[in-house]
This record gives C-alpha cells, structure tokens and sequence, in this order.
C-alpha cells in the first residue's frame, strides 16, 4: 500500500509552551480510512489541522518534524498553502453551512479558486452531493438556504463541499459528534465509498466508530502515538496495554 | 494567476493596516495643531495672567478661570441630574418595565440622544429660560442653571443606553439566586445586580460626563455667557460661561494670528486634555474591573 | 421584632421601586414633550414653499432650501471620508489585528477620538483644512472636519458588526482554500453589511446635526445661492437654526419652529431607516 501522507518526528507545541504532540511519527496509506483515536487532549485534532496548515490560524506551533504530502514537506514556509487546502479538505465537528443556498455552499471552494463557468460549477455541485449521498435529498431544492436542512444532512453538505473541490485527501474531526444514529450511518457508508478514490483520515468521537470504520488506526494518549496499526489488528490484539486499556474501556 | 492573487492580498493587507493607524494619526494630529496654535498663548501672555479671574480679550485680559469655573459648575449640575436619572431610568428599563413597555421606551431615550443639541438650545432659549425666569423670580433665565438642565436631558440618553445594556449583560442566575434566597426586587437590583454591572455604569457614567464637558451649542445658548467666576453656590442661578461656549462665540470675531486667537486655542487645548483625561481614566476602569472579574470567575 | 423588619424590607422595596419609576416617568415624559412641543409649534410654518425656496428679508421670510441642501452635502461630503476610511479601519480591527500594545493604542485612540468635544474639532479643521491647507471656508473643510469627528463612531459600530460574524465561516472559507481577503469580501463584509450601514447612518446623522465642527469651517449665514463647488461655504440646518434663534432680531417664531422641525425630521428619518434596515437584516439573518 502506498503512502499517501509520511509524519516524520512532528513536535507541536502551544502559545504557552506545553507540549501538544511529542516526537509523532506516522504512516498514512492512501485510498483508506485511517483513523486517530484516544481520549480528549491528546493532540489528535492537532495533528489533523497541521495536515491542512490549518494550524496556522490558532496558537499551535510547529516545533520540529516534518510532514509529506506524496513526499513534499507540507511545513515548508514555501509550501502554497492555499493549493495544499485544496487538495486536503476537511469536515469539522459542528455541521458549518455558509449563509447562502445549498448550491453556493458547494460551488464556494472553487469560486475561491477562480472557476466561473456554470457548467463547470452545476457539475461539481452534483458530483459533490452524490458523493455525499445527498443528491436525491435536495436536488430539488439547490436555491433553498443551506441553513434549512436538518442536522445530518448539513453535515452531508459540508462533507459534499469538500468534495466539489476535488480533493485527494479528506481530513474529518469527529464529524458525526452531534448527529444521531442514522446519519452517523449515512456518513459512515459514504466514507466507505470515498475511500477507494480518496485517502481519508477519520478522528471518531467513540472508540466503536474507530473498531467500525478503520482500515488503519493510531492510538494517541496525551500526545504521544502510543500504537498504530491495522485496523483488525489495533482493536483484537492490541500490542501496548494502554491501548488494551483504552480500547477496552476501562478509561477514557 | 495565484502570484497576483498574491500581490492583491498583499497590497488590500497594507491597505487596511494602514487605515487602522489612521485612529492614533488623526489624534496625534489634533494634538499637534492645538500645541501649534495653542502654546504662543503661553509665550504672548503669561500663564500667571491666564489664571486670572477676568476674562475681557477686548483690554487683553485673558484670565480663563471663570471659564473653567463656568464649564465645572455646568458639568457637575449636569452631573447630578443624569445620574439619578439616567441610572434610574436604566435600571427601569432593564429590571422593573415589563418587556413591551422597555421595546416602546428604550428607542424613545435613544430617540433624545439622536437630538442635535442646537434644538435643545433653542428649546432652552424659548422654553426652558422663560419658565426658570418666572418659576424662581430670577433676572435672566439664561444661567448656569439652565445650561445643567440641558446639559443633564443630553447626558441621560448615554447613560440610560450604556447602563441599561450593562444592566441587561448581568447573567439571569444572579437575579435568579438572590430571590431564591429570599431578597424583594429592589434589594436584588440595589446589592447583587447593580453591583455587578458596576464597571458598565460607571463606562455609561464617564461617558455621559465626558459628553458634557464637550457640549457647546446648548451651553452656548442659554448659560447668558457672562465670563463670571462661579464658586458661589448660588451661582447655579447666575449666567456663566463655559470654555466650550467661549471658543465658539468668539473665535468667529477674532483675528488670524492674533493674541485672542491663540489663547482661543490654548482653551481648546485645555479641553482636549480634559477629555483625554476622562476617557483615559474611564477605559483604565472598565479595564480593572474587567480583570478582576476575570479573576473572580475563574 | 421579626414582624418590624419585613416591614421595613417591604416599605424600602416598594419606595425603591416607586423612586426608580418616578425616574423613569420624569426622563419619558419631558423627551416626549420635547417632540411634541417641536412639532405642534413647527407644523404650521411646513409647506412647500419652505421646503423648496430660498430665504427672503434677511431670512424672515422665505424657505430654507439652500440649508436643507447643505445639510445634505455636508452629510454627503462626511460620508465619503468616513465611510470608505472607517470600515477599512474596523476590518483591520476586527480581522487582522493581533492583540498587543499597538492594538490598544488604536483602540485608546478610538476612544479618545470619540470624546473631544466638538468645538475642538472645529478648532482643529480650522488650522488643518481652512488655514494650513488653504482649502478655506468651504464644504471640503466642514466634510473632512466632520469626517474625522464621525470616524470612531463607524469604526466601532463595523468592529462589531464584523466581530458578530461567527469565526466558524472563517475557519471553513480558509480550509477551503480561500485566503483572507477573500474570506472577508465573500462572507464577513455582506453578513456584517446590515450592522455596518446602521452604524454608519446613526454616525451620519450625527454629523448632520452638528454645529461646532462647521462655525469655524464651512458655515455660513447668508449666501445668495446654493454652492456650486466643495469649495464653496454653505448654509447648514443647524447652523442656520442657532443662528435665527439668537442673533436675528424681529425673526418669526413660526419660522425658528419650522426649521428645528425639519432639522428633527432629517435627523431623526436617518435614525428610522438605520432602525429599519437592523430589524430586517436580523430577521433575514441566516446563522
């Protein structure tokens, strides 16, 4: 399996000084789901936004370490961020529609990028929704504000945006966290579709949707990468106890 | 097309950094013409002269105490009429009317507050001079006492507006404990949610008082702008002047260049260190308090 | 002893309630007849003709059309300095501005902007506009006088507004390759558009009921036509109303009403539409 993404001894530290992750080294497969999975604090969602430099919006600092892209350091100051946020989009927590229609929400990353021919924008949009599995739920209704949709289905849109980008890799922070039962489901059998043309990185808000979901899984405990490995693998025969502790529940 | 995306970005960037700079230019450019204009009064008459207490440019008497005595008695007039009214009508608005009356009222004061003084003048000239005239048997109507009136009725929309949001920012679990615990609403209001929004009434109070002392035209029209020095307690009902009035009345008159026209500015100079002073002094406050909350909550 | 001290809490709640009321009562009621004191006596002299004609016999008779057209260019004139300056200021406040000692001086200076009495700025476009820059006695000195007078107003009503805008549209217009300014130019500036033209209105019409900052800078009592240039001095609403109601012997009370009516009515329409336009944009508001 090749690899899409290559962390290399990352150092991330916060505005006062404490450590965020410590010396985190990690294979990322391309076209699977990779999960990062731990307790709260322990740097997984750090990791995620220095995959998109979103980091550079907060106070998180990057120490030392590197981090390849199809082998370019994406930590580089050189790096254009604004082409790497492309090809890596990401799903946040909280289902974020931009106050405007179901199709601007879809069409915004590329207007951003300059694309202005209409074909080119109603293309991505429907790409973008199928992928999501969204399609056939609002394709009547693509002027309708963005804010009228349910819960799961504005986070569908948000996952459909990122993917009207044309991105390679998928980067989600507990994306279903406040969505019930059934669009968590949703969510997840798409994923399970996107993977075999995306590379997608999952942080899950519960150890089950990491067991369910990962192809391959990285337990993180305050800040450092205790395990990685297959996903069967991590969460039947976990080699460090912490991680058998952990995935057993009996802390978190 | 990234590299003039680029070039854009930086060019709009300095753009908007500099047009946050322009706050601290242009005060620093007031500053500067003042002291260019102002400081030659300190050069052509003596600043022992100028604490003098007659004022009569005409035979160069330039004493500018009545000035600054006339604008003091005006502010603290003003003073005590906007703070039992202003809070008061605050903490109405905010704790005791009921929702529809504070939605009818609250734009209505804010309504006042949008008045040019200059109408308030006039309604003091015709209104407000003649009733004092009559009401307290006083030669003129045109006194200080007038001009604390006006001065107040400018002062309490401010207040009223500045309070009541300090007021209403107060969580609802606060009122909600002290009744638990058995207060009667006024003394909820008068010891658990007055006290808490302390730092916003005072802002609204500094801020009322600031406008105050920068008010002219209202002044201007009904204190009878007689330089007169007002230490007397009944003073209140005698004609003043205030330094703002002056500068407005007479700077019209005077000669570019001229020892009146710098001393002019030297008042000018003067208020805008008053100011300086008040608003310093009133952001150092809300800033204190704000930290010590800080502390407190967490 | 029990019975004397809920007595005493009852009776002091209820004469500290009694005395805020009667506050409150004593603000409403003098703000309400103020207005409609104005209007009642202003009424009358309203018509046509005074709206649309030039002065006569020394102002006496007549209309007041060339102060209702330059209270609308000196409006006008304050806008266009304050506004284009004021938002670029707010957006720098609001979206770039780290929070350090220089961010705090602007801020102090914001404030202290906002509190210099306006007889001192008149003072101040005097020796900038009029005599050092040799621009005179005209609408571009008043303008730029009154522009930098309004310019702590607009700038912290658009500070806010654009504070208001939730950081999570920011934070998905970069991760989706936008950069700043496309981020505030896409989504911040139009969702805080509503909440930065109420600000600037309620700063403008400030400005329009202004006099100190225009005596000494571009005021003036008796012109014999309406300005043709920003050069020009011109008549001012407020202006006009100090003066008629102090210096001009024999002028008609009717008249002195009618044109602090129209002055209320400008002013006071500008705070309806600002008013107006708020309550829309928030019903509107989609987040």
């Amino acid at each position: 399996m090749v690899d899409k993404i290559v962390v290399e001894h990352l150092n991330l530290q916060y505005a006062d000084g404490t450590e965020s992750l410590r010396d985190i080294s990690l294979n990322i497969p391309a076209n699977a789901i990779t999960v990062l999975f731990g307790p709260a604090g322990g740097g997984k969602s750090s990791l995620l936004r220095c995959l998109n430099r979103l980091n550079d919006l907060t106070e998180v600092k990057v120490v030392s370490g590197k981090i390849l892209l199809e082998g370019e350091n994406i930590l580089d100051p050189k790096t254009d961020v604004i082409a790497l946020r492309r090809r890596v989009g990401m799903v946040f927590a909280r289902p974020v529609v931009l106050p405007m229609s179901i199709h601007q929400n879809l069409t915004y990353g590329l207007e951003l990028a300059g694309e202005k021919r209409k074909s080119r924008l109603d293309e991505a949009v429907e790409r973008g929704l199928k992928l999501a599995a969204l399609w056939e739920e609002v394709k009547d209704r693509l002027d309708d504000p963005a804010i009228a949709l349910s819960g799961g289905q504005q986070q569908r849109l948000c996952l459909a945006r990122v993917l009207a980008n044309q991105p390679e890799v998928i980067l989600l922070d507990e994306p279903t966290s406040g969505l019930d039962p059934i669009s968590t489901g949703k969510v997840e059998t798409a994923l399970q579709e996107l993977k075999k043309n995306y590379t997608i990185i999952l942080v899950p808000h519960s150890v089950q949707q990491a067991a369910r979901t990962a192809d391959f899984a990285a337990f993180f405990l305050q800040g450092e990468l205790v395990e990685a490995a297959e996903g069967k693998e991590l969460f039947t025969h976990p080699r460090q106890k912490r991680t058998e502790d952990y995935v057993e529940g009996r802390f978190g | 097309m990234d590299k003039s995306r680029n070039w854009r970005e930086t060019i709009i960037t300095a753009i908007v950094k500099t047009c946050g700079y322009s706050a601290i230019v242009f005060v620093i450019l007031i500053f500067f013409f003042l002291l260019r204009e102002g400081l030659p009064a300190l050069v052509e008459v003596k600043l022992g002269d100028l604490l003098t207490t007659r004022w009569y440019p005409i035979e160069n008497h330039f004493g500018i105490l009545p000035l600054l005595t006339g604008s003091l008695i005006v502010t603290v007039g003003a003073m005590l009429i906007a703070i039992p009214f202003g809070i008061g009508t605050a903490v109405f608005l905010s704790e005791i009317a009921p929702r529809w009356m504070r939605e009818i009222l609250k734009p209505l004061v804010e309504l006042l507050g949008g008045l040019p003084s200059v109408v308030l003048g006039f309604l003091g000239i015709l209104v407000l001079s003649p009733f004092l005239r009559v009401f307290l048997d006083l030669p003129t109507g045109l006194t200080a006492l007038a001009g604390a009136l006006l001065l107040g009725g400018i002062a309490v929309p401010t207040t009223v507006s500045i309070a009541e949001d300090a007021l209403d920012a107060v969580p609802h679990s606060y009122r909600e404990g002290a009744l638990a615990l058995g207060a009667t609403k006024w003394q909820t209001i008068w010891r658990v949610t007055l006290p808490a929004a302390r730092s916003g009434v005072l802002t609204a109070l500094m801020l009322g008082i600031g406008r105050t002392i920068g008010e002219t035209m209202a002044v201007m029209m009904v204190t009878g702008n007689a330089p007169v020095l007002a230490v007397k307690l009944t003073s209140i009902f005698s004609p003043v002047r205030t330094m703002t009035a002056t500068i407005a009345a007479e700077m019209g008159e005077v000669a570019n260049g001229s020892t009146h026209y710098h001393v002019l500015f030297f008042i000018g100079l003067v208020l805008f260190l008053i100011s300086l002073a008040v608003n310093i002094t009133a952001s150092s406050v809300v800033f204190k308090s704000r930290k010590r909350a800080e502390r407190v909550l967490s | 002893m029990k019975r004397r001290l809920s007595v005493d809490r009852f009776l002091v709640q209820r004469l500290g309630v009694a005395f805020i009321t009667l506050a409150a009562v004593l603000t409403v009621v003098p703000i309400l007849g103020v207005f409609g004191y104005i209007i009642a006596k202003g009424a009358p002299a309203i018509s046509w003709e005074f709206l649309t004609a030039l002065p006569r016999d020394g102002m006496r008779a007549g209309g007041i059309l060339p102060a209702i057209v330059g209270t609308f260019y000196l409006t006008l004139g304050t806008a266009v300095f304050s506004v284009p300056l004021g938002i670029a200021a707010a957006i720098y406040l609001a979206e770039y501005a780290k929070e350090n000692w220089l961010t705090r001086l602007i801020r102090i200076a914001i404030i202290n902007l906002a509190g210099i009495p306006s007889v001192v700025y008149g003072l101040f476009g005097l020796g900038l506009f009029v005599l050092f820059l040799k621009f005179g006695t005209s609408i571009l000195s008043a303008s730029l006088t009154l522009s930098i007078m309004t310019l702590p107003v607009i700038i912290s009503a658009a500070e806010e507004a654009l504070r208001a805008v939730p950081q999570s549209f920011r934070t998905v217009s970069i991760s989706l390759g936008g950069t700043g300014w496309q981020t505030i130019r896409k989504i911040i500036l139009p969702q805080a558009l509503p909440g930065i033209i109420t600000g600037v209105i309620l700063g403008l019409e400030r400005a329009a009921g202004e006099t100190a900052p225009i005596l000494f800078t571009g005021a003036a009592f008796f012109l014999p036509r309406l300005p043709g240039s920003p050069l020009d001095a011109t008549m001012a609403l407020p202006y006009h109303l100090f003066v008629i109601s102090t210096q001009v012997p024999g002028m008609p009370i009717q008249i002195q009403y009618g044109t602090a009516l129209v002055l209320i009515v400008f002013v006071l329409g500008m705070n309806l539409i600002a008013t107006v336009i708020r309550s829309r944009a928030r019903a509107k508001r989609q987040w």
